[in-house]
């Protein structure tokens, strides 16, 4: 099976500081990958620079069948966002909008969908997260972890072929993370393509095929979640045990 | 001191006097909306990615404001009419005041579309809104309504500026006010009434926008709070 | 072209309108201090005064203003050049706004200073005067010297009740001249040459709060 996401050797500076520095990986259709590593190790840029949020400065990204390139145009961007969902870490929801209009802005002004059609799609994917009963309600009205999970149901509503999610539970209070990672779990399981940021190593031990440990950068090591309990560098080692 | 005020000229003007207002509301309408549009087009301007646009804003903004009304209103006024081109004293007020108020109404704007979060517009993007898309829908609507006290401010302004017209044109409640005067003398008494009519005209704007707030900003009605 | 001489009166009417707009800062500024100080006051009638001031002064065109103080003055049996009714229209005027951005300032000054002030046993009048109002004055700087800029431009208000300040010697020398562009581009430019510096100090000012506040 061909890789769904691959990137090669991407490269990637803010001012003189190399954020990124040739970093290849695949991810196969239907794989979790989870990406790990202290702050500053370049995980979220490189989840960034995946759906064209931070342009690369050398490399290639292939992603459902869009390439981004050094320079991105926007009609490959608007094409590209079609496919790939992204969570972030702050739920940015609209705050002016109640929680079932920000989950149906994309599909009526960007897909075009009826708006009984974008209703019930939108009533759907809420369901999904357990937030049926909120669809009127707006963002302020909701607890952080509920917030997240409208911001993966927006997501969802736009049937996205990858989602990205970027330190989606880092923001919320401990007692609120799981019912975040529970909607997450279920979503793997059902086949979604998954690319996540996460520090809760539990989780991506458990849901991930595929941990990447990035350190200064680079691929420091990658492989099953089970390299998580037999770290094979002191760095990963080091990052583990102070994880736990 | 032995003053008799008289305030019997009012039986005989007072449907002058409405009329007056009457313009007065209406030429605060034209402006405040007018002023509104053209001057969060100006503020889009202000955060364009092009220097040039967002230097022109500024410059104009910058010009603008720091120039008295009525002497834009002179400029617009008799430098028009000395090209050759009559426009109406009415037209050219209703011109120089949208062009005065969108030079504030641009700087209110841009502090209410700067005050959206990076994270509001990677969101947007993500979900594959344009540009102008993003504008529309995630941007303008809770700028306008985080500042929408000062403009509310801004445009009882407005409404007050108005009165400046009277030194070219010669039909809203000051410049009817001042012809009143000119035939009855009872000066002091007639801008008294006046001064109460705008007092009036102000509170009445303030309640307008009030209910405008609720109808425009369904989050505010049915949650009452800042956004 | 216009002539020396007009180019001199137009000077002259400048100097009246920054003698305006000083008299506007100083009286405004005394009496907005008391604007201010009785806005917050704890007597419930001296605050609904105040206010009553404030909405009755802020609802009211300037221009208007102009007018009742041009001829209640002559009412009051007081034959007074222009210059001094149009003094007290904008010292009104402008003790108004300068009362309501005090008083802002004021109310910004976090409740926890007020409280930390009453902790050191300092009086009723010691907190407000040391404690708040130094605070409150460095808040309300920045949009302070903003509205000075709208003082100056509304001095040409008082052309309308014949003062010869510049506005007023602009429209005498259109009249005879008629050549509003050179005229009135020449005095919009010597408006913003007194105006553009307050904006731009205004500006840093802001800045500089800002700056300190992070």
């Amino acid at each position: 099976m061909s890789p769904i996401i691959k990137l090669s050797n991407v490269s990637k500076s803010f001012g003189a500081l190399q954020v990124l520095d040739g970093i290849s990986f695949d991810v196969h259709p239907g794989s979790v990958v989870a990406l790990i590593g202290r702050s500053g190790s370049g995980k979220s840029t490189a989840l960034r620079c995946m759906n064209g949020l931070e342009t690369i400065d050398s490399g290639e990204i292939d992603i459902c069948s869009h390439r981004l390139g050094t320079t991105v145009e926007k009609g490959l961007l608007r094409a590209l966002h079609l496919d790939v969902g992204m969570v972030f870490q702050s739920y940015n929801l609209f705050p002016h909008l109640t929680v079932g209009q920000n989950i149906m802005l994309a599909p009526r002004w960007v897909k075009k969908s009826a708006k009984g059609e974008a209703r019930e799609r939108a009533m759907e994917v809420l369901s999904r997260v357990g937030l049926a009963e909120k669809f009127d309600s707006y963002p302020e009205q909701l607890s952080g972890g509920q917030q997240q999970r409208v911001a993966i149901a927006r997501s969802l509503a736009m049937q996205p072929k990858v989602m990205l999610f970027d330190e989606v539970t880092s923001a919320l209070d401990p007692e609120l993370t799981g019912e975040v990672l529970r909607v997450m779990e279920s979503l793997a399981r059902e086949g979604m393509t998954m690319v996540l940021v996460t520090h809760e190593m539990a989780f991506a031990r458990r849901v991930a095929d595929t941990v990447i440990f990035m350190h200064k950068g680079r691929i420091h090591e990658k492989g099953p979640g089970a390299m998580l309990e037999a770290p094979s560098t002191p760095e990963l080692a080091q990052f583990v045990g102070n994880g736990l | 001191m032995a003053y008799q005020f008289d305030f019997s000229f009012l039986s005989e003007y007072w449907p002058e006097l409405l009329r007056g207002l009457w313009l007065t509301l209406k030429m605060s309408v034209l402006t405040i909306v007018l002023g509104f549009l053209v001057g969060t087009v100006l503020a889009i301007g202000r955060t364009a990615h092009s220097a040039w646009v967002r230097r022109a804003c500024g410059v104009y903004v910058e010009v603008i404001r720091n120039t008295p009304l009525l002497i834009q209103m002179f400029l617009i006024y008799f430098g028009l009419a000395s090209l050759g081109l009559k426009l109406g004293a009415n037209f050219c007020a209703i011109l120089s005041i949208v062009i005065n108020i969108s030079a504030y109404t641009c700087e209110i704007m841009r502090a209410g579309i700067e005050s959206i979060r990076k994270g509001q517009l990677e969101a947007a993007q993500c979900l594959g809104l344009s540009r102008l898309q993003t504008l529309a829908a995630v941007v303008l609507p809770p700028a306008t309504e985080r500042v929408y006290p000062a403009l509310t401010s801004q445009f009882i302004l407005i409404m007050l500026t108005t009165s400046v017209v009277s030194q070219i044109s010669a039909e809203e409640l000051t410049s009817i006010a001042a012809r009143i005067d000119s035939i009855t003398f009872r000066s002091f008494e007639i801008y008294l009434v006046v001064a109460l009519l705008y007092i009036l005209l102000a509170v009445a704007v303030r309640g307008t926008f009030w209910l405008i707030a609720r109808l425009v900003f369904p989050r505010l009605r049915r949650l009452g709070t800042p956004l | 072209m216009l002539t020396t001489f007009q180019i001199q009166a137009l000077l002259v009417g400048a100097l009246w309108t920054v003698g305006l707009a000083l008299v506007a800062f100083i009286g405004g500024g005394v009496i907005g201090l008391l604007v201010a100080v009785t806005r917050v006051s704890r007597h419930r009638i001296v605050r609904n005064l105040s206010f009553l001031y404030v909405q009755i002064v802020q609802g009211t065109p300037l221009l208007i203003q102009m007018m009742l103080a041009y001829f209640g003055l002559s009412l009051l049996g007081y034959d007074l050049p222009p210059f001094a009714a149009a003094c007290l229209a904008i010292v009104v005027y402008a003790s108004a706004y300068f009362g309501e951005i005090w008083r802002g300032g004021i109310l910004t000054v976090p409740k926890t200073q007020w409280e930390a002030a009453e902790c050191l046993a300092l009086s009723d009048a010691q907190r407000f005067w040391l404690i708040i109002v130094p605070q409150a004055l460095r808040l309300s700087t920045p949009p302070t010297v903003g509205f000075m800029v709208q003082v100056v431009k509304n001095t040409s208000l008082a052309s309308v009740i014949g003062v010869a300040d510049l506005t007023y010697t602009s429209k005498l020398i259109n009249n005879s001249t008629f050549q509003p562009f050179q005229v009135f581009v020449l005095v919009a430019a010597l408006y913003f040459v007194m105006c553009f510096p307050l904006a731009w100090w205004s500006r840093k000012l802001e800045d500089r709060l800002n700056v300190s506040n992070h």
